[in-house]
């Protein structure tokens, strides 16, 4: 197998070492099938073991390895060096704050991805032992897309309006209660619309799509935030008006 | 928490947009039809000034011209906040400021036509 030399650009930052973060340079020899992942774990086992940095399944199913490549918010196992000119940048995904080197603080979306409650609510009794709540393959179609999501946090760091204003609930979070606003077994769809239609909710989003460009997994957060304007408008009046609110 | 007032003008905005997307082509089409002399068969001044002396007309005309006020005066605002302007009450209040007298101008020289 060919083996090509790339020059590594990769930021470093330990909080209790350096004032501020720092590119470090490494020349690494690449086999023509590598991600950037297989060029950091060369990194990490040849060159410098004190390079910080998350993975783990390498197979586009964990979400953790998500930095920025180039520039663009990228899966490392899913960005090949074969695509990249000779010299690549790495650096932690953007808009969030850096824990070492490339981890990035992620505990802001984790606390988003519980707010807006991404399971399935059920306002009646809960069904007797073995009974299951069925759905059809076209009921499930309108939303599979949506599960694809593996939380990589690729779209926030692309999202324009969560740099700007981190209270944003953002896109992934938003993609995810959409999937469950759109599940033909839940009926938590207008007490979810009532955090995600609040000040920080959907309205912030101004339809750059970047969330949805950059999606390793080809999720449409941006058009699920769209769809979700639409139910929180309608659920406005709804509400002023007095209609009944109850999703099925 | 309960949905956000944004709703409203969100709902406006996107209504003025499904709108303007589909009618303001043709408007520009006719515009510059008109403009060169190519004044289409029906669209003559009396036959405007006929359909918006009528309370039809005058809706129709009322509901684009309102909706496309206040579509352009929320993508304003979206595009300040996109520029990094964080004086977002201070422009909300003024592009909405605008859309409404220009709405309050609409209604009251559409009622003026006779």
């Amino acid at each position: 197998m060919e083996i090509r030399q790339i020059e590594l650009e990769v930021m470093r930052y330990d909080p209790e070492k350096d004032k501020q973060p720092w590119f470090q340079q490494y020349t690494v020899p690449c086999q023509e099938d590598w991600a950037i992942l297989d060029a950091l774990n060369y990194v990490k086992d040849n060159l410098d073991t004190t390079l910080a940095y998350r993975w783990s399944c390498h197979m586009m199913v964990c979400g953790s390895c998500g930095m920025m490549v180039n520039g663009e918010p990228s899966l490392t196992c899913k960005t090949f060096v074969r695509d990249l000119p000779g010299k690549v940048r790495v650096e932690p995904l953007e808009n969030f704050p850096i824990e070492r080197d490339l981890v990035v603080v992620l505990d802001d979306v984790m606390q988003k991805l519980h707010k807006v409650q991404p399971y399935i609510i059920r306002k009646d009794d809960p069904p007797p032992e073995g009974v299951e709540y069925t759905q059809s393959r076209g009921a499930l179609a309108k939303f599979k897309q949506l599960t694809m999501c593996i939380n990589c946090m690729c779209c926030y760091s692309a999202c324009p309006q969560y740099g700007l204003d981190n209270n944003f609930i953002g896109p992934a979070a938003l993609a995810l209660a959409h999937r469950y606003n759109l599940d033909s077994r839940d009926q938590g769809k207008s007490q979810r619309l009532d955090i995600l239609a609040d000040h920080d909710g959907v309205w912030d989003c101004s339809f750059v799509g970047a969330c949805s460009e950059v999606c390793p997994k080809h999720v449409d957060p941006a058009a699920a935030i769209q769809q979700m304007k639409i139910d929180g408008a309608l659920e406005f009046w709804k509400q002023k008006l007095g209609f009944p609110g109850g999703e099925s | 928490m309960a949905i956000a007032k944004k709703a409203v003008v969100w709902g406006l905005f996107a209504g003025g947009g499904t709108l303007t997307a589909f009618i303001y082509p043709a408007l520009i089409a006719l515009f510059l039809l008109i403009a060169t002399g190519n004044v289409p068969a029906g669209l003559q001044y009396e036959q405007i000034h006929t359909f918006a002396a009528s309370w039809v007309g005058k809706a129709v005309l009322f509901i684009v011209l309102f909706l496309s006020l206040w579509h352009a005066a929320h993508r304003l605002r979206v595009v300040a906040h996109d520029f990094g302007i964080r004086k977002d009450k201070l422009i909300a209040n003024a592009v909405y400021l605008v859309a409404t007298l220009g709405t309050l101008m609409t209604a009251f020289y559409l009622i003026s036509i006779s």
